[in-house]
């Protein structure tokens, strides 16, 4: 599958800034057969003084920018074309749940994809009594990691109640589940709560995703927001799952993969300072277009 | 059989604890080397010139202010900083021993910080376990791949050792990230030289300076650019150590710059600057590392600087220590240090650590449950030793802090691999003074590495803390106790440090006055304005209740009560609300340029806020309100004073001064328009001279005949008097004067247009030009002053 993306984010400022700094981390990534990133444009209004593209610890594409001249606000605007293509799970190559702790007692790959970086808690994803708890009850004997990965993002879906205005970008994991509602953000952030609090190393991914307009309906531009989900490690030759809790499937050829991280925080499609007083508003428009199907 | 010193008094009394080590007297009952001069001295001493002694150390002590603030306590109480007026000696050789071994264990850190943040080999060859660098919130991903400039992560170290019963020192604590304690250690030994001013020379005792001129080069070596700074840079006024902070960027002639006082600009760092940015390439770093870039680290970080990083990546600046390095502090560390020494130097540790084990591994889990009793127990990641911390631990089996469970074992199966066990060591004793006679106290040493250009050099001193019991367990200390100063005692005369220039390096010199970062004359510029409005405000509030007292019209008290709310104060209360936050406006700007303000000032400023806190709860409307605000005008006159005549004529009180002025014109212009109007009520103008303490004057000059033009030509136009505009706008003139001296002729700032404009327009003002319009035009006008001098010189 061939995707055309496009991506807006703008802020205006309420009164003029002086200065603004920013990390954008937007792009789609090239993950190899399963992901091509084909070409991919990232611009930036007003004109930067200073602009830097690199790769995050994770192997994320990030650009930093500044402006240094007063302005009213940033526009961040990306055209990318992926070929994306659904890589088969290795059902069978995942680890029994039970071994998956002495797996990685012995395991020393400390690059970016390893599963050691996924495993502790962090500040948006803190252990959880309640979180640990609602996997446990899940677990039947003999499951694998990959087992227990299906089974709880698919209670989670069941229980929990898709609600985009009940929380922010800042409401803990730990209250979301309480109340049983969220985000795609909020579903991933607990599943991943979830499956570290059963040992299970988990990774949060942000990025795009293909949806289908009603029947009869023509596809809205923009209507789209970016997306989040869950990665899973089920073990060395299982390797990573990506699961989509939000919306119960194990991730195919819909899903376009911007980044990996351990949280959000990792990951925040962009994270700014800026000089200047007043608030911000924000907003966000995301196309992804299957390449023959441009309206 | 050994000699007895002279005046061996003090010694003869003195007992030691059994299976201990004590720092006076060695195992056989002897004195160690060092300490008979200082014993002599003090055994020489009647009780109460001991007393005088030690009175000088605490004295020196409350003069300088030192104090230690509580984190997290915003209520910023001071106390006393406990000083322990004993020394610990320690003789050349033990000292030459705990030199090699720390300078070694520097160079190994070193070695292991660049492998952790490059290529990971001793978690690839199985010395290191990988979860406690993956899992460890102080290793910090973005340094990943980072080379520091310069090459080397670590610059400046401190470590807490102990010495066990057999004698030998222990490493109990690396402190790499940050580490505090250098100005205490210097403060210390200047109390110390009050207490016994006439014993240095005669007793050997090494000096400190020579470590500090060293230090002081080596981070002025560190610069590409002759032009650019190093400074410190701090957490802020908030964190338990900003005295000490600001103590030793006194004393180095460095600035204090706090995370807000930099930025990035062209990809380079620099400080704000009423002069404009100034290039910083050296940072001696007193900031957790994760609280020092929003951008990349801690997100929700206010301390920070936004774009840092990308300037260490660059290579544009040298961080002291390398972000990072907090990651050096890990307790479960310890247990593979000798390891790791063999691995990568192929020799041992000098001086051992405190013997330690991670729980993750099976065969050390069973050792720690097996000999639990002499273990204390701990987060494996954890920065501190278990007693310091609010985390969950165990000492010597008894579990602390957990809500669930209730002994040891079971903690220990669930938590493993996020535990490790130090053994429960057992410290020294050195003898501190109670009631006359020398007791034995368990003590722990700090002592401090600094990186020259020929390599590591330790400060010969540094300072001990004293446990407040008998107790000698390591745990003692989590009560905090007393402080001492560390002698080391050559065996011969020590060489004096000079203030000539060094063979080996460029002469220490105290930097000349640099230019006024922005945060601090903002806040300077703000401190003026809020003590100003204080009094303002406080004259308001005194003429209403004088005047409701004696049942005035009800127009006129709407008009002080307009005034007044314009400022957000109401005159429900006798002391309102409104006005103590006004206050605290004034307090909490002062609290952020400790360095820069005089003790006495803080004391007065906060002796004001006290004062009208607690008439808050107890003045009534009315006749009482009037005297309680009248003592309150009369502290507000007494810090005034203090700032005017005793402020050295720095930028510094040029924005004070500023701020002072520009509140008071405008506050007039805006009192004037209202009281002098056509529509305003009867009394009015009466009002406005008391309001504006210029009742006797008015009366000397005009009789008792007032009028619009006469209270318009005393408090608007008259260049001598302190409360009319024209004299502040003089005052703001010649303020804007100094402060723009040296700036390129024709590059006027709108600041200074303002000024000059305003100032030319009140100069040529007469009673009839000035008419209710041009009032309120004037006051629009000086408060736009406010916005024209950020825009110069604090943005």
């Amino acid at each position: 599958m061939i995707y055309d993306i496009r991506l807006t984010i703008a802020t205006d400022y309420a009164a003029s800034a002086a200065t603004g700094r920013h990390v954008v981390c937007v792009m789609p990534r090239d993950l190899g057969p399963g992901q091509r990133l084909i070409a991919g444009l990232l611009s930036v209004d007003p004109a930067t003084t200073l602009r830097h593209d690199r790769t995050d610890f994770f192997g994320n594409p990030v650009v930093e920018f500044a402006v240094d001249t007063p302005h009213q606000g940033i526009a961040v605007q990306v055209q990318a074309r992926v070929v994306r293509a659904a890589m088969p799970v290795a059902s069978h190559d995942a680890v029994p749940l039970d071994s998956l702790r002495g797996v990685l007692a012995g395991w020393r790959d400390m690059g970016p994809d390893s599963p050691l970086h996924f495993t502790a808690a962090t500040a948006r994803v803190p252990r959880d009594a309640a979180m640990t708890a609602f996997a446990r009850s899940l677990l039947r004997p003999g499951m694998t990691a990959l087992d227990a990965t299906l089974v709880i993002g698919h209670a989670l879906h069941g229980t929990m109640r898709f609600d985009a205005t009940a929380t922010t970008v800042d409401t803990p994991a730990p209250e979301a589940f309480a109340k049983r509602h969220g985000v795609c953000q909020d579903f991933s952030h607990i599943m991943i709560a979830c499956l570290r609090g059963i040992g299970v190393p988990a990774a949060y991914v942000s990025g795009y995703l293909r949806t289908q307009p009603p029947p009869g309906k023509r596809r809205l531009e923009g209507a789209d927001a970016m997306h989040a989900w869950v990665r899973a490690w089920c073990g060395p030759q299982a390797g990573w799952v990506d699961f989509d809790p939000t919306n119960d499937r194990t991730c195919d050829a819909s899903h376009i993969t911007v980044a990996h991280g351990r949280d959000y925080d990792d990951v925040p499609p962009i994270r700014g300072i800026l000089r200047g007083a007043g608030g911000q508003r924000s907003r966000q428009a995301v196309d992804v277009i299957p390449v023959g199907d441009h309206a | 059989m050994a000699v007895p010193a002279p005046g061996a008094s003090l010694f003869d009394g003195y007992c030691t604890l059994p299976g201990v080590a004590d720092e006076l007297c060695d195992a056989q009952g002897r004195m160690r080397p060092g300490w008979a001069p200082l014993i002599a001295h003090l055994s020489g001493l009647s009780p109460s010139q001991t007393a005088q002694a030690f009175a000088r150390g605490d004295q020196h002590l409350t003069d300088a202010g030192v104090y230690f603030r509580k984190y997290g306590d915003r209520t910023a109480a001071t106390r006393d900083w406990p000083y322990s007026p004993m020394p610990v000696v320690i003789a050349q050789a033990d000292w030459d021993t705990i030199c090699a071994g720390l300078i070694q264990r520097a160079d190994l850190l070193d070695q292991v910080a660049s492998d952790l943040y490059g290529a990971n080999q001793l978690v690839a060859d199985g010395h290191l376990p990988a979860q406690l660098v993956a899992s460890n919130p102080e290793w910090l991903r973005p340094m990943v791949g980072v080379t520091p400039r310069g090459g080397h992560y670590l610059h400046f170290c401190a470590f807490d050792l102990g010495r066990g019963p057999d004698g030998r020192w222990w490493v109990l604590q690396d402190l790499t990230d940050a580490p505090s304690g250098a100005g205490f250690a210097l403060e210390t030994r200047i109390a110390t030289t009050q207490v016994f001013p006439d014993l240095f020379a005669q007793a050997n005792v090494h000096r400190l300076a020579g470590f500090f001129q060293q230090f002081r080069a080596a981070l002025g070596a560190m610069k590409d650019d002759p032009a650019s700074r190093a400074a410190i840079l701090t957490p802020g006024a908030l964190t338990d150590t900003y005295y000490e902070q600001a103590y030793i960027a006194r004393y180095l002639g460095l600035s204090l710059l706090e995370g807000g006082d930099l930025t990035v600009t062209d990809g380079r760092l620099h400080v704000r600057t009423i002069k404009g940015p100034i290039p910083v390439e050296v940072l001696w770093r007193r900031m957790d590392g994760n609280w020092s870039d929003p951008l990349e680290l801690r997100g929700d970080s206010r301390l920070g600087t936004p774009g840092l990083i990308a300037t260490i990546r660059a290579g544009h600046v040298t961080m002291v220590n390398a972000l990072g390095v907090g990651v050096l502090e890990t307790q479960a560390l310890m247990a593979f240090l000798p390891r790791i020494s063999q691995a990568l130097t192929g020799t041992d540790l000098i001086l051992p650590n405190v013997a330690t084990w991670w729980c993750g591994g099976a065969a050390e889990l069973a050792h720690v449950r097996r000999h639990a009793a002499r273990m204390m127990i701990g987060p494996a990641l954890g920065t501190r030793m278990p007693y310091d911390t609010t985390d969950t631990h165990a000492i010597g089996s008894t579990l602390i802090g957990s809500d669930r469970y209730d002994s040891v074992d079971p903690w220990l199966a669930d938590h493993a691999p996020d535990l490790m066990a130090k053994e429960l060591v057992t410290l020294s004793t050195t003898p501190v003074w109670s009631d006359g006679a020398l007791v034995p106290r368990p003590m722990t040493l700090r002592v401090f590495l600094a990186r020259g250009p020929q390599g590591w050099h330790a400060m010969p001193g540094g300072f001990a803390r004293i446990g407040t019991g008998a107790d000698t367990s390591a745990v003692s200390m989590r009560r905090g106790g007393a402080v001492a100063d560390v002698w080391i005692v050559a065996d011969g005369p020590v060489p004096m440090p000079s203030l000539l220039p060094h063979a080996s390096g460029e002469p220490f010199q105290r930097a000349s006055p640099e230019a006024l970062p922005s945060r601090a004359a903002d806040n300077l510029f703000w401190l003026g304005r809020y003590a100003e409005r204080t009094e303002g405000q406080l004259r308001l509030l005194r003429a209403w209740h004088g005047r409701r007292s004696e049942g005035t019209s009800a127009p006129l008290l709407d008009a002080i009560a307009a005034s007044l709310a314009w400022h957000d104060v109401r005159t429900g209360r006798a002391i309102p609300q409104g006005l103590r936050r006004t206050m605290q406006g004034a307090v909490q700007a002062a609290s952020q340029i400790r360095d820069r303000f005089s003790v006495d000032g803080w004391a007065a400023l906060t002796d004001m806020d006290h004062t009208m806190a607690l008439m808050q709860t107890t003045t009534q409307p009315g006749a009482d309100a009037v005297l309680a605000t009248g003592v309150l005008l009369r502290k507000a006159a007494g810090l005034s004073g203090l700032t005017h005549d005793n402020m050295y004529r720095t930028a510094g009180w040029q924005f004070l001064t500023i701020g002072h002025a520009l509140e008071r014109a405008a506050a007039t212009l805006v009192l004037l328009a209202r009281l002098t109007a056509p529509d305003a009520a009867d009394g009015a103008l009466d009002l406005a001279i008391e309001i504006a303490d210029s009742v006797i004057i008015h009366r000397q000059r005009y009789a008792n005949v007032t009028s619009r033009d006469t209270v318009i030509d005393l408090l608007a136009l008259d260049p001598l008097n302190p409360r009319a505009v024209r004299f502040q706008l003089d005052m703001l003139l010649a303020r804007v004067t100094d402060l723009t001296a040296d700036a390129p002729i024709g590059q006027m700032t709108d600041f200074e247009r303002g000024v000059r404009t305003l100032q030319t327009a009140f100069a040529v003002h007469t009673v009839t030009t000035l008419d209710t319009a041009a009032l309120h035009a004037a006051a629009r006008d000086v408060l736009d002053l406010s916005v024209t001098l950020n825009a110069a010189f604090l943005h």
